[in-house]
């Protein structure tokens, strides 16, 4: 089981590393949305500090529902899910490892990039730490719980729009506490219970999201 | 034969299972709740009319919110409606997820538009209430925004099961939805609580009273019985609907249907 | 009485509120009622087209 699990991480990263654009292009997206807001609202240093956690977490939010194509899509169009379905090893641990690889290459670099983000919306020190901190325990649940909407839409000709309806509802705790954690430890408060609240969310959801998604792409694959 | 089939068919060997299987058939659904509907329908139009105008002319003022207060009556009862509505469309879909019991799906389905109806009803009611109260229509309290949500995952089950062409498979997926969405519920509520006592401090509590007055307490639950029989009874409307027309080609809809000529 | 409908100050909120709740109520209750009248007159059309098929053959 061990076997099958790592031998698909490694297919799916190989598979990713030979289309690069899966991985740069949410990237490019997440910088560039970031970079509207500066143009959008005002440039000045107080106002983009008090909105920057809140922005650059939408930004990763929608990054994130912008790659779940990738996460399925493929296998379902050349018949691999339907081979995974059939395999003797649990489907949920096999969607596990396809999700561990979709937040590899969409989370992961996010996080990378996230400080020069944060220093361009003028946060403090400590607080890029936070947003570096919740981005590594909030972007493993965004992945999680976008496997489920993404395995219900699958089979659907257009289901990019339908995902983000089904999806964006199910974020806004992750956002809630995520910003908050930001701007809080900006002025210099608390921010333990929000990561505490983070991190039970994505042990809840390591549990649960696996389970849920292989249902899902059962039904959506009968 | 797959697994499937065999969960069906172990379960119509339990007696009990069987009487269920037995009355969630179509024409044993179609007859019975035929008989119910206008027993449950006179009974919530009784309820929720006296309930209104005991709300209305004849619950004492409110001391602080004086008369705009009997809004109470229709958004607190929509607002629970909202809510339990969508915990009857996760559990009938689940049991129609584990058991197969095609009535279930139906139910669930048909359940979906009544409670977004319901949801929207609680929100614009609740936003009419603050304009006196906050002096705005709308204001980001804790209740208000989890309306809001709940609103949205009515609205994006209905745009799933719209957009899944084959019913069975439709019903299916919109059930696992519906039971993501129910684990998530109170994640949300707790974080939008949590999210609002930061950043509104404590400005109006206007909608969580410490206690509430029998004589204000009775038109309450009036209206929200007749609330909860008068979903009963649209959501039988509408499942009689679905199954007839889903079994348009059985013998027993021909009977029905030319009986009604 | 006119003093009872106006509510205080708060007449036309109540009001609208209630009126409100009747329109979106009735409505949910009404287009149900209404499907079921064109699936009856549809399943009709359709079955007198089958038994005429039928009687043809």
């Amino acid at each position: 089981m061990y076997n099958a699990f790592f031998s698909l991480i490694k297919r799916d990263l190989r598979l990713a590393f030979r289309h690069k654009s899966e991985i740069l292009n949410p990237l490019f997206f997440f910088v560039i949305v970031v970079t509207l807001f500066p143009l959008g609202i005002s440039p000045e240093k107080q106002t983009l500090a008090e909105i920057g956690p809140g922005i650059i977490w939408v930004a990763a939010l929608l990054a994130s529902m912008l790659s779940f194509d990738s996460l399925f899509r493929s296998d379902f169009d050349d018949g691999t899910l339907e081979l995974m379905l059939l395999s003797e090893y649990p489907l949920s641990i096999l969607v596990l490892a396809k999700i561990i690889v979709h937040w590899l290459i969409t989370g992961f670099p996010i996080i990378i990039f996230s400080p020069l983000l944060g220093t361009v919306m003028f946060l403090s020190n400590d607080a890029i730490e936070t947003l570096m901190i919740t981005l590594l325990l909030g972007t493993p649940i965004l992945s999680l719980i976008g496997a489920i909407g993404m395995a219900l839409v699958v089979a659907l000709k257009r289901g990019g729009m339908l995902l983000s309806l089904l999806v964006l509802p199910l974020y806004i705790p992750v956002l809630i506490f995520s910003s908050n954690a930001v701007g809080s430890s900006m002025a210099g408060l608390s921010i333990s219970g929000q990561l505490y609240f983070l991190a039970a969310f994505l042990i809840f959801c390591i549990t649960l999201a696996p389970i849920a998604t292989s249902a899902a792409l059962r039904v959506s694959l009968e | 034969m797959n697994a499937v089939d065999k969960t069906k068919i172990k379960a119509k060997s339990n007696p009990v299972m069987k009487f269920i299987y037995h009355f969630a058939s179509p024409k044993h659904f179609y007859r019975i709740s035929g008989k119910l509907i206008p027993w449950l329908g006179w009974l919530a139009a009784i309820l929720i009319i006296v309930g209104s105008i005991d709300g209305l002319f004849f619950a004492p003022v409110d001391y602080q919110q004086g008369d705009s207060y009997r809004i109470i009556f229709v958004h607190v009862p929509a607002a629970w409606m909202s809510m339990f509505i969508y915990m009857v469309m996760a559990t009938a879909g689940a049991i129609g997820l584990i058991w197969k019991i095609k009535l279930a799906d139906v139910v669930a389905s048909s359940s979906a538009p009544i409670g977004a109806a319901f949801t929207f009803l609680a929100l614009v009611t609740g936003s009419i209430w603050g304009k006196p109260m906050w002096g705005a229509w709308w204001v980001w309290d804790a209740r208000l925004t989890a309306e809001l949500i709940l609103l949205f995952l009515y609205l994006g089950y209905m745009a799933l099961e719209a957009a899944i062409e084959d019913p069975r498979a439709a019903a299916r997926a919109c059930a696992i939805l519906a039971i993501v969405g129910v684990i998530n519920i109170p994640i949300i509520h707790y974080s939008v609580e949590w999210w609002n006592t930061l950043h509104q401090g404590a400005t109006v509590t206007k909608f969580d009273k410490p206690s509430i007055h029998v004589s204000m307490l009775i038109p309450l639950l009036l209206m929200a019985l007749g609330f909860k029989l008068y979903y009963a009874t649209v959501v039988l409307v509408r499942a009689r609907n679905k199954v007839l027309y889903a079994e348009q080609n059985n013998s027993w809809v021909k009977e029905i249907v030319n009986q009604n000529n | 009485m006119l003093e009872m409908l106006q509510m205080g100050k708060y007449g036309a909120y109540v009001w609208s509120s209630y009126g409100l709740a009747l329109f979106i109520m009735s409505y949910v209750a009404i287009k149900p009622l209404m499907d079921k009248k064109s699936i009856f007159k549809e399943l009709t059309m359709k079955y007198r087209r089958e038994a005429h098929t039928e009687e043809k053959q």
